[in-house]
This record gives C-alpha cells, structure tokens and sequence, in this order.
C-alpha cells in the first residue's frame, strides 16, 4: 500500500508573533516549520504502516528549496521517500493552483508506483484555508474526507478504510473506497519521538526535486499567480471600535467599579438574584 | 456568453432536517449583498424529504429556494452533495454563492470551486459588492499583522467564499413573504458512492458548552503560565462561566484545543465574555467581537482588547482577578443566590 | 545493528564544529549531536568572534559567515556611581581585511558553521541529547542518545557539550564546578535602529565598538559588563562569580537591570526595544580547574574542557582551536589505527604547548587574586574616578598640588603601603 502525504512549510507562529501596536510580523529568526496538522498527518500514515506493514509513505510538497527541511523532518517521523516541486512558476498560487500542481505531481508519483491513500493537513496554520486537500481530490477524482480524528479500520484486501468525522457536535462514521483523500485533525494521535535511525536516515536523505518540466501534460495558466482566481484586493485595519469604559483608580476600586457597572448597568443582562 | 452570471446564492446546510445558524445568517447577509446589487437571493437545499425546509428558508429572506431531494442525499457526502450542487451552479450560473465555514460548507465549496474553476475565499468575517465591478469583497484575517485583506475574485464565476458562524445576522424571520421553489431532479445511486455513512454520533457535551456559553472567561498568554491560569478557571467557577483560551494558551499546551476561541477556533457570542491577559489580535478579536458585554484586563493601556471592550482595567491580572473573585463570592453569599443572565434565569 | 562512525562529536557550538569539519573534510565519517531545535538556537555568547582562529579553520570566513560588524574600537570603563574613566583603542585598520575581530550572533552564526561543516560531510542531527557515553572494557565506545534505539557507536568521541559537560563529568573527567569557578552571565539583546547605534558610538554603518565595563557594573563585585553593538542591536550582559553573587546575595537580572538603568549607560540603550534574555555560565577556573582532556576513545575540547580565558573574555577562540587540534589528533590516530588515551594524548600535548594553556597560565591567578581581595573592585575603581574627577576639575588648584591631594586620599584611607601591595599583586595576576 502507498501512502502520499502532502506536507507544507509554514512559518511558525509560535515564534512569529504579530505585533498588535506596529500590525506587522515580527519575523526575528524565526524558522520555517513542518505545518502542525501535516506532522500529524505523517505520524498516522506511520500509525498505518506499523498496522498493517507493507505500507510505502511518500511525502510531496510545493515550495522553495528550503522546503528541503520539513521534508526531512517527515523523514524523521517515518516517511519513506521525498518529493519537492519547486520552480518559479508555481509561485504565487492561491488554493485552486496549488491543488493543481500537486495534483499533477501525484499523477506522476503514482505513474512511479500507484496511490492508494493521500492525506493532508486539515488546514494549513499560515492561511488556514482547508481548501487544497479537497481541491486535489476533486482533480483526481477520489472521494475526500475532511476533519478525520481517527481511522478505525485500515483493510487493504478490500481497499476500505474506516474514518470518524468531526463534525459541529459529534462525529460521522465512514466508510471510504481506496483511493481517496483525507485530512486529518490535531487529535488523531500523538508525533511520537523519532528513532535514531530515522533521524540518522533524514540527515543524510536528499529528497525527489521535480520543476514544471518534470511533470506531464501541465497546462501552464492554470499554474501560480496565473492560475489563481483569487487576488488580494485592500489591506485595512478593521474599523476601530470607540472603546468602552476604563475604569481607574486602585485595583480595588477598578474591581468594585466593575462589578457596579455590571450589576446597575447592564442588569438587563447579568443580575443577581 | 451564453447567460450572464446573476443572484446571490446561499448553501442551505441542515442536519436531519434542522437548518444550521449559519446558513440562516448567510441569508441575512445575502439579502444586503441582492438588494445592493439588485438581483435575487436564493437559498440551495439538498437533502432527503427536505421540502418542508424551503418556507423557511424563504422566510429568512430568501426570494427563490433550489431543491434537491433524494434518497442519497440524507447524510452530507462531499461526493453526492457537490454533484447536485455543482448541477444547479452550472445550471443557473449565480455570480455569488456563499457557503457556512462549517466542516461540511468548508468541505462543499472546495470541490465545488475546483469543479467550476473559481475562486474561494476562506473563513470570511465581512462580506461586501463593489457595486460598479459587481464583485463581491470578501474580507478575512490577513496573516501579516492585525490586518484584514480583502479577497477578490475578478474573472471567474460564480464568486465564492466561506463565511464563519456568528459573525452575520440573521433577518427576523417573515412567514408572510412569498418566495419560489425551483426543484431539480438528480439521478444518483448509492452503488455508486465510494462513501458510505455507517453512524452519526452526537456529542454536544464538549464544542457546544462554549458556542452556548452565556457567559465565557478567555484567558490570554498573559497570565504568565499554567499555574496562573487556574485563576481563571477560579473565576468561571464562581460566576458560573465557561472556560476559553487564545490559540497561544493553546499552543502552549494549557488548554486543550477545543476551547480556543477566534479565527481558528470557535466563534462565540455570549452575553459576557472576560478577556483576561488577552492582547487582541485580530485572529482572536474575530471569534468574540459579537459578545454583548466584554471586559479587557490587560496591564498594557495600548492593548487593541480596550479597542473592543465595554469595560476596561488596566492592570495586573495576578492582582485583579483574586480579587474580582473574592467581590463576586462575598455577593453571591450577600445576597444568598445566583448570579442570572438574560435568556437564562 | 546501530551504526558505527569514525567520530561522534557531541555538541554543535564553536568547538565541536570546528572538530567534526576538520575531521570531515579529512574524510573521517563524522556524526555530529545537538541537542537545541538546530545549532546555536541555545547559545549564548557576548558577541566578539576572534578572526584568527576562525580564519584558520576557513579562510576569509567574512566575505560569507553572518557577521555583524567588525570592531574597529574597544574600550575599557572603570564606572562608579556616577561617573566612569574610560581608555581605549580604535583603529580603521580593523575595518578592513583581515580585521581583527567580528561581533556575531550565535544563532545565525553556529547555523552557518554547522552547515558549511555539512558541506564537508558531517551528519548533524539536532533536538538529539547524548546522555551518556557508552563505555567498553574502560574505553568509550560510542553514545547513548534519548532517542529510541539511539546507541551509536564511533572510534573516538569528542565531548563539545559546553560548560557544564555533564558526559565529561560522568566519565570522572572533572567534578561539580565550585562556586568560583564559574561566572554567571545574563544577557539581552536591544534591538536599535542602525543610525541610532552609528550615532551613539561614533560608528559607521560597517563598523563596530565593544565596552567592557569594571567597577560599579558589578556593585563592585568580582565580575565585568560588556555593551557589544551589532548590525541593528546591542548586546550587554554582566556576569560575576557564581560566589560573590551568592556573597552578596546578588539575583542575575536585578544586576542586569541595575546596569542597564545606570545613569553611564542607559542614554546609550534608550529607545530600543528588549528582543531576547539569556543567561549562562562562563567557566573561569582557569588554568587550575582545566580537566582531564584525554581518555581512550574520548578527548574533551571547548567549554567542556574549561578552556576560557575569563580576563580578555576569550572562549569561542579557545574552542575552536582545541577543536581543530582534537581532530588533527584523531586524524593521526586514525591512521595508527589507535584510539587509546596515550595515542589521544597527543591533542594533550598540542593543547599544552598552544597560546591557549599559555595563556590561562599566565593568568590562572587573577580571578583567585580578585576574587580574595575585593578592595580591586569596591574601593580602587570609586578612587581613580574621583582622582579624575579632581584631576580635571579647573578650580584654580595648582596641578602639583592637586597631584598631592590625590595621593593622599588615595594612600589615606589605606596606607601607602597597603596600597602598594595590592599594586603588586594585580600586576603579579595579570602580567
Ligand atoms: C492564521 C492564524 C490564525 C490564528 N487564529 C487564532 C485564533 O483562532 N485564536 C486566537 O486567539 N489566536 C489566533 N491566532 C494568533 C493571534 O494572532 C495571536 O497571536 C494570539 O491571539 C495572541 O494570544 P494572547 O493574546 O493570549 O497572547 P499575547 O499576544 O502574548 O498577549 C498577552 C497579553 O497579556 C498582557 N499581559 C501580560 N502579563 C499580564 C498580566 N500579568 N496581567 C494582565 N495582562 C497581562 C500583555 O500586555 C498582552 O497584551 C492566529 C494567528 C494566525 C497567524
Ligand atoms: C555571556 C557570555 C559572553 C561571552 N562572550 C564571549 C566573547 O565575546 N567572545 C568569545 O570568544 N567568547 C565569549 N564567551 C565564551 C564562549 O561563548 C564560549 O567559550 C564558547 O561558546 C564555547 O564553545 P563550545 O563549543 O565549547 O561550547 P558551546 O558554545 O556552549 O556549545 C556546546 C553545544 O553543545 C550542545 N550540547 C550540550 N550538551 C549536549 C548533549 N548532552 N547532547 C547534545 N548536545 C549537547 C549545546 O546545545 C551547545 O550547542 C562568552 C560566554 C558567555 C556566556
Ligand atoms: N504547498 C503545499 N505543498 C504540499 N501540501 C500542501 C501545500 N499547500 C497545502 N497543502 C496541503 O493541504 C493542506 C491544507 O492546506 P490549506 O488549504 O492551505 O489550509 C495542508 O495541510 C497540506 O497537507
């Protein structure tokens, strides 16, 4: 069985902090990470591959040369082997140009050795759209599960596997006909601490470099900037609202001022009775 | 062109026959977006024995309903819904079509935007029409600062996006108003599915305390470490709160992650909501802007949090929250009861 | 079967980079450990990168490592209270090729070493910690990393693991460090705009200025300051003994706040804006406290070998130099095919006949000298600040006179001999 993990770097936002006065990125050495919700997607296909052996990870991503590092680090969790796409000309693409490129990406790792699974992140943290994981089913025409939190049955004899489904209040229960996409949530396992030998073997990996030219049957304009329907218009600052109250004075006073205010206020909406 | 693209659509999500919020919200929003623009708004409803549903959606301010009814469609499937729905889009070519940024609106509009090679603008919060251009504006969080970019969609249609729960207002409902129902037929077979839904399980006990709460405590990075943070938990206890966190606080490892509130996470509306150690960025300023009541603590005066707060105190929140607790219990046991709040006494 | 390597160096600072890329590019299979998220994302340092030995290691290093500015000037402070002496030094012939030395931030900068050591062939892992060596029939075979299955055995470890060498002090190489031994240094890094720092210090855009400050930086206690500036931040720092802060009952940051609200430096810190903290030991033993750097099948280098010069604050020089020499030594033993202390041993004698046991010989008394006799710190700097102060007031004083006055107040408290004692001995320390 072969699983294809589509991973993205990110920059990390832990470290990344927004300055709320200035509005601008604060991007002091901050380096570029595996998105949280890819790990987790490696860590299961791992999961998958302890469970039923026989299991092949791939990983796939599209970005600079740098993406180099957090294709290791899928190395490092447990995948087996590394592609990259990198060229200019996928630069600049919204959801609907990367869930192409990627989907001809797949076409080609697939015409090296068959999918049956491809998982991805439920969202990717520095846009958080959620949009590429569907996007590439529909171009591959497999069936998509979003939001899974945990696979129940992996059968390859039968090419099914059996997903929950996070949904608002609850979860669905799925049946799904391999191959076919999911995304995964947080919560569908813990990243183990890798082995030595896996750290050992990411080190030393250099990982599958593909451009445009190396894949089939690209329509150019449905690539990058070219290819993306959707422009970022304006940037604004969001209306400032006035601003209520401040209360002043001592500690103490600001606390009883606070609960004045609530009680005599705004009793219509909190009271005691 | 063959037919010009025209309407505001808007995805009608139900679960077993009940209509999510946030479709209903849609409509609100939709009906400005149609009046602006001068066409009509229509609400797109797929579903098994679902008919029954369009009075209300048109009661919500929709001029037309779309129906799809079939057995196959009784339970959300990426692979069933986005036939039907991309069926009617080519169909009847709306030139905006608005979706619930709810796993299964997220989910739809994907497909459907890859189907229909358009545009998809994700987790919107303020929806607008350059009237002139007609195109939609579909504003989200930018990451880049505590900044909103404005998506547009210039050369494709329909325009798309996903619009978060809770931040648009639904119309009070009018069962007077008249509306048109447009049934398609579909021709689906569940041999064919890939997918098969074998249960639904309801949990409403975890996601649901909070998009409920009438009243949250957040607590922010500020509060220092995971220690310090059992104060709020102190608080909500006594005021009888529930209990959230900005992402940071979650990433941190102090909350699970569930109980974020904001862009990423949930987006609620209680009649109270303390901000405490909350700094405002605009990610989390998103999720709990609609609350009726807020009140910042935050040692920093420049903080944005006073920007949106009804009430604010400047100050240590290792010093004011002992004390906000102590005044609360001495008049709770003061006046012997409980502390209410419109809508539940 | 875990993997066998020529070499395991453990640690990625100065030292162990300069170990594990000279034994890499002389063909020997090299492993490198780090235990922080990637090399020098834990690492703490003043800031001045001395050129020679890093020169000797890669040639015109500055035309690609990420430097910040080279020093073209350094001074000295003797603060007090309310005023400071000050001497120094500036040449523009340190503004131009080869330079003499570099500020550098250790983050960037251990990165980049680490990489061009990847370059010559080394395997660096990093979020890897080596808890301890594996020993055989009292030999070091290999390590044990925290990782699952993550024995992995080599020829000859290098222990690179810094000041406090918890590997070298399970092998018995060396005991707890005693109070005095170690300085405590806290840090921070202001970021400041380029043209605030170029006006402040008289500085153009490529060039830099470091500050060592004695005396009232410390409260008087055993112990200097430093004000370093970069590209667009200044790092200043102020470290003392870990015994005469726990003397005078000092708490680390409250000495760094103290300092950084001293009325000598806060005018040149105003305005910016606090990036990072850091705090950490710098050994100071010296001369005395340099440990066992030879076993069979181990060899210590860097921080872990105590090879710190605590008076011109020289330690990333040291470390690279011991670094180079350990590999030269385990290149020859590579070629005896001979791992044993006696054949590691000759990086011992490399070590010992080198500028750096030269020169913590030569001072391996100071910090003992100032350490016994704090009168150098609490009464001699407040004294010749006043002496200036006498000295350059025009008051009307007749300069032979004024010459008088000074001497007896500085003989006065104390008596001329007393005086001229503790001369000797400062002298004797530092000479
Ligand atoms: C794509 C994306 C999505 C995101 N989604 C979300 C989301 O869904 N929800 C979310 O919350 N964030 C989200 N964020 C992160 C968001 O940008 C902020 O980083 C985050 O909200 C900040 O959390 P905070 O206010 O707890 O911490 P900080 O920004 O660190 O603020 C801490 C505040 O506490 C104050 N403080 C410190 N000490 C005290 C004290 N003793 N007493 C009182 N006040 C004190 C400080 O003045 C400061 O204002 C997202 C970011 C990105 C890029
Ligand atoms: C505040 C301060 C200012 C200084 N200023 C200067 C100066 O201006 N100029 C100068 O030349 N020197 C200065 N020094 C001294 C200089 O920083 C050190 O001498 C030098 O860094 C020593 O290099 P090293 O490679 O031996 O150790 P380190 O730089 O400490 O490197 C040790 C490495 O080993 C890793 N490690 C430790 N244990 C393990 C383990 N068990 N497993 C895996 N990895 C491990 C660590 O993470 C670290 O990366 C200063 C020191 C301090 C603290
Ligand atoms: N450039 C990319 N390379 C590889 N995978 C990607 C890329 N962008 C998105 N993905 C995958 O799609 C998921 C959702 O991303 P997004 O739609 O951007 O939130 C991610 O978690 C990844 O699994």
């Amino acid at each position: 069985m072969h699983i294809v993990v589509c991973v993205k770097q990110v920059p990390d936002t832990k470290i990344i902090k927004i300055n709320p006065k200035t509005n601008t990125l604060d991007r002091r050495s901050a380096p570029a990470i595996l998105n949280p919700y890819d790990a987790h997607a490696v860590q299961e296909a791992v999961r998958m591959k302890r469970l039923i052996k026989n299991v092949y990870i791939s990983v796939l991503s599209m970005g600079p040369p740098q993406a180099n590092a957090i294709i290791k680090k899928s190395l490092e969790i447990g995948a087996d082997e590394g592609y990259l796409i990198s060229d200019r000309a996928f630069a600049g693409a919204d959801t609907l140009a990367t869930s192409y490129a990627l989907s001809k990406a797949l076409e080609k790792i697939a015409s090296i050795r068959p999918i049956d699974m491809i998982l991805c992140g439920k969202h990717a943290i520095d846009g958080d759209t959620g949009q590429v994981g569907p996007g590439i089913a529909r171009r591959l025409d497999i069936p998509p599960v979003t939001n899974v939190i945990e696979v129940t049955e992996l059968s390859e004899k039968d090419q099914t596997v059996v997903v929950k489904r996070k949904l608002s209040g609850g979860y669905q229960l799925l049946r799904i006909q391999m191959p076919c996409l999911l995304t995964v949530e947080k919560e569908i396992n813990e990243i183990e601490y890798s082995p030595l030998p896996n750290m050992l073997k990411a080190a030393r990996y250099e990982p599958v470099v593909w451009t445009v030219n190396d894949l089939q049957d690209v329509d150019r304009t449905q690539l990058g900037l070219k290819g993306s329907p959707t422009i970022v218009g304006k940037m604004f600052t969001p209306p400032k609202h006035e601003g209520g109250k401040r209360l002043e004075g001592s500690a103490d006073e600001q606390v009883k001022d606070l609960i004045t205010c609530l009680l005599e206020e705004k009793k219509e909406l909190f009271y005691v009775k | 062109m063959s037919k010009e693209y025209r309407g505001v659509w808007v995805f009608i999500e139900q679960n077993e026959g009940e209509i999510e919020g946030v479709s209903l919200e849609l409509l609100g929003a939709g009906r400005t977006l149609a009046d602006k623009l001068g066409v009509s708004l229509a609400g797109v409803l797929l579903g098994k024995n679902v008919l029954a549903l369009c009075k209300q959606v048109i009661s919500y301010g929709a001029d037309e309903v779309y129906v799809i009814d079939h057995p196959v469609l009784e339970d959300y499937r990426t692979e069933s819904y986005m036939k039907g729905v991309i069926l009617l889009a080519e169909k009847y070519r709306p030139e905006i079509f608005l979706y619930g940024a709810t796993p299964n609106g997220k989910d739809l509009a994907s497909a459907v935007a890859t189907d229909l090679s358009t545009g998809l603008t994700a987790d919107t919060t303020m929806l607008d029409v350059d009237l002139e251009k007609r195109l939609l504006e579909a504003s989200r969080p930018a990451f880049g600062g505590n900044i909103m970019a404005t998506i547009l969609c210039k050369k494709h249609r329909p325009q798309m996006a996903t619009v978060r729960p809770k931040v648009m207002k639904a119309l009070e409902p009018d069962s007077e108003k008249q509306g048109v129902i447009i049934e398609e037929n579909i021709e689906l077979h569940e041999e064919d599915m890939r997918t098969k839904v074998l249960k639904i399980v309801k949990d409403v006990s975890k996601s649901a305390s909070l998009a409920d709460a009438h009243i949250i405590v957040c607590g922010g990075k500020g509060l220092g470490d995971q220690q310090n943070f059992t104060l709020i938990y102190e608080l909500a206890e006594v005021i009888g709160a529930s209990v959230g966190g900005t992402r940071d606080v979650v990433e941190a490892g102090w909350l699970p992650h569930e109980l974020q509130i904001g862009q990423t996470g949930e987006t609620v509306t209680p009649k109270v909501y303390f901000a405490v150690g909350v700094s405002g960025a605009i990610q989390h300023v998103v999720g709990m802007k609609n609350s009726d009541i807020i009140i910042a603590i935050n040692k920093d005066a420049s903080a944005p949090i006073f920007d949106v707060a009804t009430y604010g105190i400047v100050g240590d929140a290792l010093v004011i929250l002992p004390k906000l607790i102590q005044q609360f219990k001495e008049i709770l046991t003061e006046k012997g009861g409980e502390i209410s709040y419109a809508g539940k006494i | 079967m875990p993997e066998k390597f020529d070499v395991i160096v453990v640690g990625a600072g100065p030292a162990g980079t300069s170990c594990a890329y000279t034994c890499a590019k002389n063909g020997l299979k090299v492993l490198q450990i780090e235990r922080g998220e990637y090399p020098g994302s834990k690492n703490v340092m003043g800031g001045v990168l001395y050129r020679k030995q890093m020169e000797e290691i890669i040639p015109e290093f500055w035309k690609e490592a990420p430097l910040e500015r080279p020093v073209i000037e350094q001074r000295f402070w003797m603060m007090d209270k309310e005023s400071t002496v000050s001497f120094g030094y500036k040449g523009l012939e340190w503004g131009k090729e080869p330079y003499n030395n570099f500020t550098v931030l250790r983050a960037p900068f251990d990165q980049w070493f680490a990489a061009k050591g990847v370059e010559q062939g080394v395997l660096l892992i990093n979020e890897t910690v080596a808890n301890e060596c594996i020993v055989e029939n009292g030999k070091v075979v290999g390590v044990r990393t925290d990782r699952p299955d993550g024995d992995v055995y080599a020829d000859v470890v290098v222990l690179a693991d810094g000041v406090n060498s918890l590997l070298g002090k399970q092998l018995g190489f060396h005991k707890e460090f005693r109070p005095d031994e170690v300085a405590l240094t806290v840090m921070e890094v202001i970021n400041l705009s380029k043209e605030k720092i170029n006006d402040r210090f008289n500085l153009e855009d490529n060039q830099g200025c470091t500050i060592e400050i004695f005396g009232d930086s410390t409260k008087g206690n055993l112990g200097t300051a430093f004000i370093y500036t970069n590209k667009e931040s200044i790092n200043i720092g102020v470290g003392t003994t870990l015994s005469s802060m726990i003397k005078a009952k000092l708490k680390p940051y409250d000495l760094l706040d103290y300092l950084k609200n001293h009325s000598m430096v806060k005018p040149l810190l105003s305005g910016g804006e606090s990036a990072e903290y850091l705090a950490h030991l710098i050994p100071e033993g010296g001369y005395h406290s340099v440990p066992k750097v030879a076993g069979n099948g181990v060899i210590v280098v860097g921080d872990a070998a105590q090879l710190v010069n605590a008076i011109h604050r020289e330690g990333s020089n040291m470390a690279m130099a011991s670094g180079k020499m350990a590999a030269e030594a385990i290149i020859r033993a590579k070629e005896k095919n001979d791992f044993s202390e006696a054949s590691l041993n000759s990086y011992r004698e490399a070590l010992y006949n080198s500028f750096i046991m030269k020169d913590l010989e030569k001072y391996k008394d100071a910090a003992h000298t100032f350490e016994h006799h704090p009168q150098y710190f609490k009464e001699y700097i407040p004294m010749v600040n006043q002496a200036m102060s006498k000295f350059f007031t025009v008051d009307g004083t007749p300069k032979r006179e004024k010459q008088k006055q000074i001497m007896r107040s500085v003989t006065g408290t104390k008596g001329t001999f007393k005086v001229i004692q503790d001369v000797y001995r400062a002298w004797k320390a530092v000479k």
